[in-house]
């Protein structure tokens, strides 16, 4: 009787797995029984087996800063998250609709720019972008594609909406923890899987590579695919070799690559030279070329800007993408689906206030202490304040950074996100959580990765999710509801 | 195959199969002192030389002493070839080249590192010593084991088998330079001669297989024989060098670096076993150690990236 009798105690937030009685909500119900069926002490050593599969799986990411042990221990909950497949299926839908729109408008960005002629986006915005890049003007990857690989972040609201908070454009990471989370819980609780439908994950890197071979510029059987890394220091490369391994293609480092004079990428084997057709970078756009961006990147590969813009190597995502990878952008979405696509927004936004006009940043520094005020181009939740919890001075600031640069900052209401039952030392508490779904689009199809990564901010009233920040993650189930 | 991960791979092989010959070279030694009287035991000194330590280690340690001697070759952090270091070296190296490598063989070196890493007093112990060092061989072979019967046998393979041959050889040479010079300068028919013959081959794990191939008895000349020239020993100089031969025939653009291996193999048969005692045999050793490490220059040179 683990819930019971630690009284699980919901707060008044939204919790996933319990209603405002305590009662198991339906799709959790079985779930909490099984736990409830359980010893404390088969808990704990459910956790203890769950760290060391952990370890000795070697899942780990990296903080920056920590002297020589470059690499920790994935911080992970052992109690899933759950989403019923009804609910889930509405969230796909508007996840594909929102992609679809982002690449829509990636591309008219880098072209006619219909959507700034036509006035629905201002073109000071697009000047002042810290992340479009000129030298992407003009170019058409294939099948009109930029953001291949889009992260975006959802999060429940205490009134049990599901909306989306931002979306990672650039090289958006976690995937590899969804999947890993998922070997780890069966290892754990073998015997729930006997009873529950639990959504299968583990497809993502059979559709990743399809989604990556179909962007070869050269028709081929079996193209070229790579991982470029920016190499084992970067927070990011336990998932670099993680990918690259399940889906059976060379993780390169810049070192590893020369473009020649016809223009083409190639790769340094010991057999010599071999082409290379599909690039899944997951180093960021200025480090990328030196020829073309920072003169001093060592991570970078001289002339693969000239062999992306020759159509002799896709880029993925491609260079550029992240002008959508804005937080001011983002409070454009809806209107950008209506005007590409021509629908309703399915996935609803949360409420944001743009601080460049003037009578939203008004209200923004007068409402500081409720908001929480985020720079529009920062991730891994770097530089953003959370009104409630900050002092005067702190508020003051970041009302002074606003100030300086009102058109990069945005603010939004404090949510309220929703709880899921965790394990803290002995007792069950419930913890503030958001979900990264992946979603993945050729220009011919498009695949949502089932439910995606929980983050759960492991500090109790904590809203920081951010795993370099003292986030963990949840197992993700979307599990068939019972009739 | 990517020149980096070739290169990765090949020196992955080589920690590990150092971790391996140092632990077992550490064990026997432990054995061995145990048998041998004071006076007549040679102490912990020579396993510093087989290493060729001496300088390094002089810097950090006054004397020769079991726990110093112990220390420097497990943990410490200051010897680049410690079993520690080499464990940590094979299990970051694994870690770069993770997406080629089979999943329960970086499981497999992860572990032992991690737990090498945690217990460092294991090793420095008497009694929980020869277990701890066990443990070390045991993960090691099942990390050879895992990647021969999981891991495709193509160039990865071929990288990974001569780093670790290559490893071995040098090992065997420097075992038998450094011993020979021990026991040479022992009188005639000392009553210990015999088990240090014996715990020399115990410490190439060559003990049992000796017997089989040799005989009973057990003589100088017999295990300088075995240990160079045996083409069915796989400590051997002589098989190390024919594997590496037969391995790197199946990969691309090798001619060179064959023809480097085929003139070790004939210098190597030229000498008789006979003709190698003091001076000679450390000359030979001096040769045999300068043509490993042209073998390791050529891969350097025409694989691994530059």
């Amino acid at each position: 009787m683990v819930l019971n009798r630690m009284q699980y105690d919901t707060k008044g937030f939204y919790d996933e797995l319990v209603d405002e009685n305590g009662t198991p909500r339906p799709h959790g119900k079985q779930l909490l029984d099984y736990l409830n069926g359980l010893s404390f002490d088969e808990i704990s050593s459910a956790r203890s087996a769950a760290e060391l599969a952990i370890k000795q799986m070697g899942i780990t990411f990296t903080v920056y800063g920590e002297g020589s042990s470059i690499d920790r221990a994935w911080p992970f909950d052992i109690i899933p998250r759950i989403i019923p497949k009804k609910e889930w299926l509405q969230v796909e839908d508007g996840l594909i609709q929102r992609t679809e729109a982002l690449n829509h408008f990636i591309h008219d960005l880098y072209h006619d720019q219909k959507i700034i002629k036509d006035g629905i986006f201002p073109r000071e915005l697009l000047e002042k972008s810290v992340n479009f890049r000129k030298q992407c003007v003009g170019i058409t990857p294939k099948n009109n594609i930029w953001a291949h690989i889009c992260g975006s972040d959802l999060v429940r609201n205490d009134d049990g909406t599901i909306y989306v908070l931002e979306d990672n454009l650039r090289v958006p990471s976690g995937v590899s923890y969804m999947l890993e989370n998922r070997s780890v819980i069966k290892r754990v609780f073998p015997e729930v899987f006997e009873n529950i439908d639990i959504l299968p994950v583990n497809d993502y890197p059979s559709q990743l590579f399809d989604m990556l071979a179909a962007m070869s510029p050269r028709p081929q059987d079996k193209p070229e695919v790579v991982v470029l890394t920016p190499g084992i220091f970067n927070s990011a490369y336990f998932e670099h070799c993680y990918l690259a391994q399940e889906m059976g293609c060379e993780l390169v480092e810049g070192r590893d690559l020369v473009v020649n004079d016809d223009d083409c990428v190639y790769m340094k084997t010991i057999n010599g030279l071999t082409r290379v057709d599909v690039i899944y970078r997951r180093i960021d756009d200025m480090f990328m070329d030196p020829e073309v961006f920072h003169k001093d990147s060592q991570l970078g590969v001289p002339g693969i800007m000239r062999a992306w813009r020759a159509g002799n190597v896709a880029l993925v995502n491609a260079p550029g993408a992240g002008v959508a990878d804005d937080k001011v952008v983002y409070t454009y979405v809806p209107e950008m689906i209506k005007y590409y696509l021509g629908e309703e927004m399915k996935l609803p936004n949360v409420e944001t206030y743009r601080c460049y006009e003037p009578s939203q940043l008004d209200y923004v520094i007068k409402n500081i202490d409720k908001l929480v005020v985020k720079p529009a181009n920062e991730s891994g939740g770097y530089g953003l304040l959370i009104g409630p919890k900050s002092t005067k001075k702190q508020q003051q600031e970041t009302i002074a950074q606003v100030k300086a640069d009102p058109r990069n900052w945005i603010a939004q209401p404090t949510l309220s996100l929703s709880t899921v039952p965790t394990l803290i030392d002995d007792k069950i508490e419930g913890r503030h959580v958001d979900l990264r779904p992946f979603i993945l689009s050729s220009g011919t199809s498009t695949y949502v990765t089932t439910g995606g990564l929980t983050r759960v901010a492991m500090v109790k009233g904590s809203l920081v999710v951010n795993s370099s920040q003292g986030g963990g993650s949840k197992d993700t189930w979307i599990v068939e509801e019972e009739a | 195959m990517l020149s980096r991960v070739a290169e990765t791979l090949y020196w992955t092989a080589r920690y590990v199969e150092r971790a391996e010959n140092l632990a077992r070279l550490i064990n026997v030694n432990n054995l061995l002192m145990m048998d041998l009287p004071r006076g007549v035991s040679p102490g912990w000194a020579p396993l510093i030389d087989i290493i060729g330590h001496r300088e390094s280690f002089t810097q950090y340690y006054s004397d020769y002493s079991e726990k110093n001697v112990l220390k420097y070759l497990t943990v410490d952090s200051r010897n680049p070839s410690s079993i520690v270091n080499a464990l940590k070296l094979a299990r970051d190296n694994t870690r770069t080249v993770r997406e080629v490598v089979p999943r329960p063989v970086w499981e497999t070196i992860n572990n032992l590192y991690q737990t090498a890493k945690e217990k460092p007093n294991d090793f420095l112990s008497k009694r929980d010593r020869f277990a701890s060092l066990t443990h070390v061989i045991e993960g090691i072979q099942l990390f050879f084991g895992a990647l021969e019967s999981t891991l495709n046998h193509d160039a990865g393979y071929v990288f990974i088998r001569s780093g670790s041959l290559l490893e071995r050889a040098d090992m065997t040479s420097r075992i038998i330079d450094v011993r020979s010079a021990v026991l040479g300068s022992l009188t005639n028919d000392s009553p210990y001669e015999n088990l240090q013959w014996m715990s020399v081959l115990r410490s190439l794990s060559a003990y049992q297989m000796y017997r089989q191939q040799m005989g009973v008895k057990v003589t100088p000349q017999d295990v300088l024989e075995f240990m160079l020239h045996n083409p069915y020993f796989p400590r051997s100089v002589l098989f190390c060098l024919n594997q590496m031969r037969s391995l790197l025939i199946t990969i691309p653009n090798s001619p060179t670096m064959l023809e480097r291996i085929d003139h070790s193999i004939t210098e190597l048969n030229k000498v008789q076993s006979s003709d190698l005692q003091g001076a000679a045999l450390h000359k030979y050793i001096d040769e045999l150690q300068i043509d490993l490490a042209d073998i390791h220059n050529q891969f350097a040179e025409q694989y691994f990236l530059v």
